[in-house]
């Protein structure tokens, strides 16, 4: 019954969609107004109804009921609670109808909340939103029902993938997936403007808490999804330009670029179209990645490799909504004034020229990620890696940075930079020792040391803009910029430090021998069979001492799941406050001894560390924005109440 | 800007011209089917102890004797193995030879599961590190080879052996015996 109800609300969710597009679509013609009224409560219903659906598919996993194909194939009975939760959307089908709950449950949001923007453009927003949702319900619906039953009930379901059976990887996909949602929201929000044509500072105030919602969710992800690379795949690195990774990176490259132009669109009414073509890109690419992930057309170590059916299905949506929105864009940008002028030296100039740098950075990326797709037209296969993308993305990412340290000390329209000579000098100044000091005690290659120079510069001038003000006046969106950027900083710090100075050992080690790892000493104490819920493992025991001093214990294991069948091996993890000890096991050979992988990493943590820093200067400046926004609105509530008491 | 009018269409050049090119890739034929390296090679060089106490161990010899076999890789912790033991033994009924490797298993666990779903292995061999498994290509268990009389690999079944791949397996034994 669960299935079968799912299935009608989904179904139900569906028609409402239709119905928000028509309404949507024919309220935008004069005199039409009867329709319109049942744009916004349609919004709202299919976001109940589509959560519903979503729920559904929730309770059949956790009661694992295996007369549904979808839990049968992903999800057993022993699986620990929190995987058979997480193996809902740790598939496509699933994967699906969650990115098409959380669509729907934004359209019922903004249909709810939305009142400053004119009801025509909310209209036609909520309708493009129907627009982009009705693909993925007829995807579902056609194409990949999750709740399809079996002709008999399955005895024992097939599991899930073992590498998805983890925390990280638990949550990893939901986050990416609000964040392309979000993204989503800002697309239709860009549409319904250009329709309208009422691309004005309001649209982007509207726009804004969606995409920086979406913005903090996608650089949650990422940070999430880079160190469960680091952790699990047991390969010791944290970012490998991977296209699955280059998936999600893109559209956080167009989602930043379109946070920083939204906000100039907000507070000075300049770079319109510019606004409204990061909003069509940012979608493109969280549209892109999907297709890239999720048809199988490039190898990754992510194995998600789907038939080509589906990435047709997906190919087919993404050529409707991205060519239309790209069509539109083409016919009426030229009917969106460009808004106020500014001088290149101000506040709008250093945005606009740090756009352009990140538009190259995601450029650069969306080349390196297709190029392969390429050249195997001409069957070469080729794979472009680290030697490719560091160099041509530092071109850009360096004159960034600098930038970045300058622009947050600008004023808007027209300043000149001898005002900000003294700070910034004094960055500079911090930014040479880095320098001379990292040359002077141990000198990495350029690119790190390139990395040191330019984090310790922009560490200090990130926090610039608090000089001179009083921290308790400061406003939280600016406290979101200082952090997001110190954030910036910080990573960087830790690639820097990471690719300059990780020492690396592999050993064949007998059960009692010693090595020597930077400053650690690491015993192999012994090996031991260890069994949990649904795998058997060999653990290895190792004590590890820091510089002589006490030894603890870390286990690394070979891990052997038998639902699905798959070996992973599970790094054991030392962390300390300027670095980690990472240890991986691996085979036994002939002569008793056993493989041991061993890397110091000094102030690795520190890359994660400043992506949460990132996403929370994010968060800072949303409940800044949101705070402002309800402020303004119960004054003008109050002015509102005044004027009829007078009246 | 009238002269930079055209830029306007650039990004929609660029995407139909990415449109084209995945549209090209998805539809050439690829080879998506994974093969086993093993398969046409020799059982790799091993020798297992006896698992269970009425069967005798195996090792690499004992593919050599001029009969086609099932390899059996197997564990009684694996419920899809449980799955499977009633084609095992409705091959073993049909006269296939099937010889067992037990993963990772303990001799009181190999003897009660034998006991509950029956045994059908002619020999059955412990691989308490999983060697076997690695050297021959195995990504888990169960799963089945046919070895012909020469000890050379010359099918490979992933996963539990269902009802309809009983007829599967018997013809890729007659083909091996031929």
């Amino acid at each position: 019954m669960i299935a079968e109800f799912g299935l009608a609300a989904l179904w139900l969710a569906a028609s409402l969609a239709v119905l928000q597009l028509l309404g949507g679509a024919v309220a935008l013609r004069e005199g039409e107004e009867r329709l319109a009224v049942l744009v916004r409560p349609a919004a709202a219903v299919q976001g109940v109804l589509a959560a519903l659906s979503f729920g559904a598919l929730l309770l059949l996993f956790t009661r694992t009921d295996l007369s549904v194909k979808l839990v049968a194939m992903n999800s057993h009975s022993a699986k620990p609670f929190i995987y058979k939760l997480s193996g809902a959307w740790g598939n496509h089908e699933g994967s699906m109808l969650l990115w098409v709950t959380v669509m729907a449950m934004a359209g019922a949001l903004i249909a709810l909340l939305e009142r400053r923007l004119p009801e025509k453009t909310i209209q036609a927003t909520l309708a493009a939103q129907a627009f982009v949702g009705l693909g993925f319900y007829a995807f579902l619906l056609f194409s990949s029902n999750p709740f399809e039953r079996l002709p008999e009930p399955a005895a024992e379901g097939m599991g899930l993938n073992p590498l998805l059976q983890d925390i990280g990887l638990a949550l990893h996909p939901p986050t990416l997936y609000f964040g392309y949602v979000g993204l989503s929201v800002a697309f239709s929000f860009a549409v319904g403007a250009l329709i309208t044509r009422q691309v004005t500072p309001a649209f982007a105030r509207a726009m804004r808490p969606w995409v920086l919602g979406a913005w903090i969710f996608l650089t949650l992800g990422i940070t999430a999804g880079s160190y469960w690379a680091y952790y699990e795949l047991g390969w010791g690195g944290w970012w490998f330009w991977d296209p699955v990774e280059n998936a999600s990176l893109m559209p956080w490259l167009a989602a930043t670029a379109l946070l920083h132009s939204a906000s100039v669109l907000a507070a000075r009414d300049a770079l319109r179209a510019w606004t409204i073509m990061l909003g069509v890109v940012a979608f493109s690419m969280s549209m892109v990645g999907t297709f890239l992930v999720r048809s199988g057309i490039l190898t990754s170590v992510h194995a998600f490799a789907v038939d080509p059916e589906r990435g047709s299905f997906i190919l087919a949506l993404l050529a409707i909504y991205i060519g239309g929105a790209l069509t539109l864009f083409a016919l009426r940008a030229g009917t969106v004034a460009e808004g106020e002028r500014f001088a290149v030296t101000s506040r709008e100039g250093a945005l606009v020229f740090n756009n352009v740098m990140l538009c190259a950075i995601l450029g650069i990326v969306l080349v390196g990620t297709l190029y392969p797709l390429l050249t195997e037209a001409f069957d070469v296969k080729v794979s472009v890696g680290p030697p490719y993308f560091n160099p041509a993305g530092a071109i850009f990412f360096v004159p960034m940075v600098v930038v970045m340290a300058i622009g947050p000390l600008l004023r808007w329209r027209r300043d000149w930079l001898g005002r900000v000579k003294t700070p910034l000098i004094f960055a500079a100044l911090v930014s040479l020792a880095t320098l001379v000091g990292v040359l002077a005690w141990n000198p990495p290659g350029l690119l790190p040391l390139l990395g040191f120079a330019m984090a310790t510069g922009l560490g200090v001038a990130s926090l610039l803009p608090l000089r001179g003000r009083s921290l308790r006046r400061l406003p939280l969106a600016v406290w979101g910029m200082v952090i997001a950027h110190l954030g910036i900083a910080v990573s960087l710090f830790g690639m820097a430090s990471e690719s300059a100075f990780s020492v690396e050992k592999l050993v064949a080690a007998r059960v009692g021998e010693t090595m020597t790892v930077g400053p650690w000493q690491v015993r192999l104490n012994a090996v031991e069979p260890v069994a949990g819920p649904n795998w058997t493992a060999m653990e290895g025991r190792l004590a590890a001492e820091y510089r002589g001093g006490r030894a603890v214990t870390v286990t690394p294991q070979s891990r052997t799941f038998w639902a699905p069948e798959q070996e992973t091996s599970e790094s054991a993890l030392l962390t300390r406050w300027n670095g980690q000890l990472y240890a991986v096991l691996g085979d036994e050979s002939e002569d008793g001894r056993w493989q041991l992988r061993l890397w110091w990493k000094p102030f690795v943590t520190l890359i994660w560390f400043g992506g949460i820093l990132i996403a929370l200067g994010g968060l800072l400046a949303l409940l800044g924005r949101l705070a402002n926004d309800l402020k303004r609105r119960t004054a003008q509530a109050k002015i509102a109440e005044r004027k009829a008491e007078m009246g | 800007m009238s002269g930079l009018r055209w830029t306007i269409w650039l990004p929609l050049a660029v995407f139909a011209a990415f449109l084209a090119l995945v549209g090209l890739q998805l539809y050439r034929p690829a080879e998506r089917k994974v093969q086993s390296a093993m398969i046409g090679k020799p059982v790799p060089q091993f020798a297992l102890p006896a698992a269970s106490p009425d069967r005798p161990g195996v090792s690499t010899a004992d593919f050599r004797d001029g009969k086609p076999k099932l390899l059996n890789i197997w564990a009684s912790w694996c419920i899809p193995c449980a799955a499977e033991a009633p084609q095992l033994a409705e091959l073993q009924a049909q006269d296939a030879q099937i010889v067992g490797v037990a993963i990772r298993d303990k001799p009181e666990d190999v003897a009660a599961f034998l006991a509950q779903y029956g045994n059908p292995y002619a020999r059955i061999g412990a691989d308490n590190l999983s060697s076997i498994q690695l050297e021959i290509g195995s990504s888990g268990v169960p799963e089945t080879f046919v070895v012909d009389g020469q000890g050379i690999i010359r099918y490979q079944h992933i996963g539990d052996v269902r009802k309809r791949d009983v007829a599967i397996l018997l013809d890729k034994l007659k083909e091996a015996g031929e």
